[in-house]
């Protein structure tokens, strides 16, 4: 196979009429190029769409209490009722393999729209959480300074505060010295031990703007008692919360004397659900890719297959007399399903070239202009580029096989017969 | 060398068929150079078609060199072609986008002989015939005559058994033909076996034997002197 002569049969030929072979190697080039762009724009729309998840855990439930819609052993219907903070150990002692369960509590946001923090002359509206230290783990933040929620201050209920990025702009001054100042949260101070950046693009500003607070503080200090305003579980690598949640809600509708079919009681929101709803999405939009591509593509093979079998036409003399020369049969199918996929092959690496070059460009651009929104680092896998490579083989095989069947169909004696 | 005996062939044409070959009996031995005769529709080129195996007879036995041809497969007429026969064609039939080297190197290269020595081998049949100084040239650049005698190195590359010639002169002017016909003369005078098919008297009289074939019989079948062609080439 890799012999010289054969090599350069086949390049004799191919070169013999150029402009027929660049447009036929085009029809391949073009296929695998849209399949590449394809494929990097649905990665790149992906990247995008998983940027705006953020680094929240997406194994995570969220779960907060309604009014009640049926009466239950003997409580009415329309009865209002608080998660509590042993409610965390009961949905410990009854559904394994939770990772996380942080109950939470929060000012601001839903609830009000006043200003609630003050800072000497400068005051703002933010969302302050009471929360326990796991909460960093199911909605990740930087530390950009200081530290964060620690068990000492749930213990000793210190009223110690965590601020954002943007916390941090609107209360102090450019250079001014965050850690260790007082701010007063609805008229309570606190002590900032802690800056904190989220990385997450969803929510931009808003979600610098918070502040987190101990939880047992929080409820000390702006007079919760032991009610839980929502709690965030993350359930275990390899466990899905969408499985275990209505273990969850089991439990608690028993917990809370809620009736068993009572679906409103208790809301939730599961993040795993929505992020397998996004991931399908991406799943559906990358066969598509790979579909519109292929056809393309074959459209591009049968192209090559058009042409091979013109170059047999064409050579039908010479054919004929290499075979009264001797040549065996085989031979000539051999050089023709070559010639196909040496084509095809070369053709294709243009395509993933021309390709890689474009994605990179558009790379480069997106580099230059910032980031797009729902867009990001548009790309295609090593392991696409060499399926694709495998597919290309295959299809010059293909493309290669009708033209050289009749290839060895012309027979001799009407290959030599003199016109 | 070859032996021919009751050999027929009839092609179907629709519903018709045409008795081409009505039971040919010959044979030539080793070292002859023979030309068939006939004119146009006598069969002759049929009858080289089977000599060549590039067809099939209907019946009869044809024996090339104490070995049966009969039911080839594609494969082994390949291969016998390329070892026993060589071909000579009217219209040269040289490969256009290779060097007259590599024509000549083609049936050596379907033997698997490395590159170097069929090259070698090649070098020195064009030599031969007189053209080593063309060896680099494409089929284009050169002469009708020149074309022929490369064709003709081609045939004799493999050492083949019996050459085979169909209407070699056919496409040259009458000098030329008398040079080509020096050559195969000359090659027939180192032993070679060879076979023209011709429908010109000039050319069958530079042989050794006619064979006179009309309507698929063989009418006449004589030994001839010889015309030297040498006496035409200056």
């Amino acid at each position: 196979m890799f012999n010289r002569d054969r090599w350069k049969e086949i390049l004799e030929v191919l070169t013999s009429n150029w402009f027929r072979t660049v447009l036929t190697a085009f029809g391949v080039f073009w296929g695998i190029f849209i399949l590449i762009i394809l494929l990097a724009a649905g990665k790149g729309l992906e990247n995008g769409i998983n940027q705006d998840f953020g680094d929240i855990a997406t194994n995570t439930m969220f779960m907060w209490t309604r009014r009640t819609t049926k009466p239950y052993q003997g409580l009415p219907k329309d009865r209002s009722f608080e998660f509590k903070r042993e409610d965390v150990q009961t949905i410990r002692d009854n559904v394994p393999n939770l990772r996380f369960i942080s109950p939470r509590n929060q000012l601001g946001g839903f609830s009000s729209g006043g200003n609630n923090v003050v800072r000497g002359l400068n005051a703002g509206a933010y969302n302050v959480y009471g929360d326990y230290p796991e909460i960093i783990n199911q909605d990740p933040m930087t530390v950009t300074s200081g530290r964060f929620i620690n068990y000492n201050d749930i213990n000793e209920k210190r009223k110690v505060a965590i601020i954002g990025q943007g916390v941090k702009n609107d209360l102090y001054d450019k250079g001014e010295e965050v850690l260790g100042t007082y701010i007063k949260i609805q008229g309570v101070n606190f002590l900032v031990v802690g800056t904190y950046k989220k990385n997450s693009s969803d929510g931009g500003e808003e979600a610098q703007k918070e502040i987190f607070v101990p939880f047992t503080s929080f409820s000390q200090a702006f007079n919760y008692g032991e009610d839980v305003g929502w709690m965030a579980i993350t359930a275990e690598d390899g466990h899905s919360i969408s499985v275990l949640k209505e273990k969850i809600i089991d439990v608690m509708r028993k917990k809370h004397k809620v009736h068993p079919e009572d679906n409103r009681a208790i809301g939730h929101f599961d993040l795993y659900e929505q992020y397998n709803r996004v991931e399908s999405l991406f799943a559906g939009m990358r066969w598509i890719a790979i579909i519109v591509g292929t056809f393309v593509l074959l459209s591009g093979i049968i192209g090559v297959s058009n042409i091979m079998l013109i170059v047999v036409k064409e050579r039908t003399k010479e054919i004929g007399i290499r075979r009264a020369l001797g040549e065996h049969p085989w031979s000539i199918k051999k050089q023709v399903i070559l010639e196909s996929i040496f084509l095809t092959i070369i053709s294709g690496m243009a395509g993933i070239i021309f390709g890689a070059l474009f994605i990179y460009a558009v790379n480069a651009l997106l580099a230059n202009v910032g980031p797009v929104d729902m867009f990001m680092n548009p790309s295609v896998s090593v392991r696409v580029v060499a399926t694709a490579l495998l597919v290309l083989v295959v299809s010059g095989l293909l493309a290669g096989f009708i033209p050289a069947q009749s290839a060895i169909r012309v027979r001799p004696i009407e290959a030599l017969r003199n016109e | 060398m070859i032996e021919i005996k009751d050999l027929h062939k009839s092609y179907k044409m629709g519903s018709n068929s045409l008795h081409v070959l009505k039971g040919l009996n010959f044979s030539i031995k080793e070292g002859e150079l023979v030309a068939i005769m006939g004119s146009s529709g006598s069969g002759k080129s049929t009858l080289l078609n089977i000599l060549g195996m590039l067809d099939e007879a209907d019946s009869g036995e044809y024996m090339l060199d104490g070995v049966p041809i009969k039911n080839l497969t594609e494969t082994k007429a390949a291969q016998y072609r390329n070892k026993f026969l060589g071909f000579i064609f009217q219209s040269f039939n040289l490969i256009n986008y290779k060097n007259a080297l590599e024509n000549v190197a083609l049936p050596l290269y379907y033997q698997r002989m490395p590159r170097k020595e069929r090259q070698e081998k090649a070098m020195k049949y064009l030599e031969q015939v007189g053209l080593k100084e063309w060896a680099h040239h494409l089929p284009n650049e050169l002469s009708g005559g020149q074309k022929q005698r490369v064709a003709i190195a081609r045939a004799m590359a493999a050492e083949p058994k019996v050459l085979l010639a169909d209407e070699l002169t056919g496409a040259l002017d009458s000098t030329t033909s008398y040079e080509i016909m020096e050559l195969i003369q000359r090659i027939n005078d180192q032993g070679n076996t060879i076979l023209v098919v011709t429908h010109e008297d000039d050319i069958a009289h530079m042989c050794k034997r006619i064979v006179y074939l009309k309507d698929g019989v063989i009418e006449k079948d004589e030994k001839i002197k010889q015309v030297r062609a040498s006496a035409y080439v200056q």
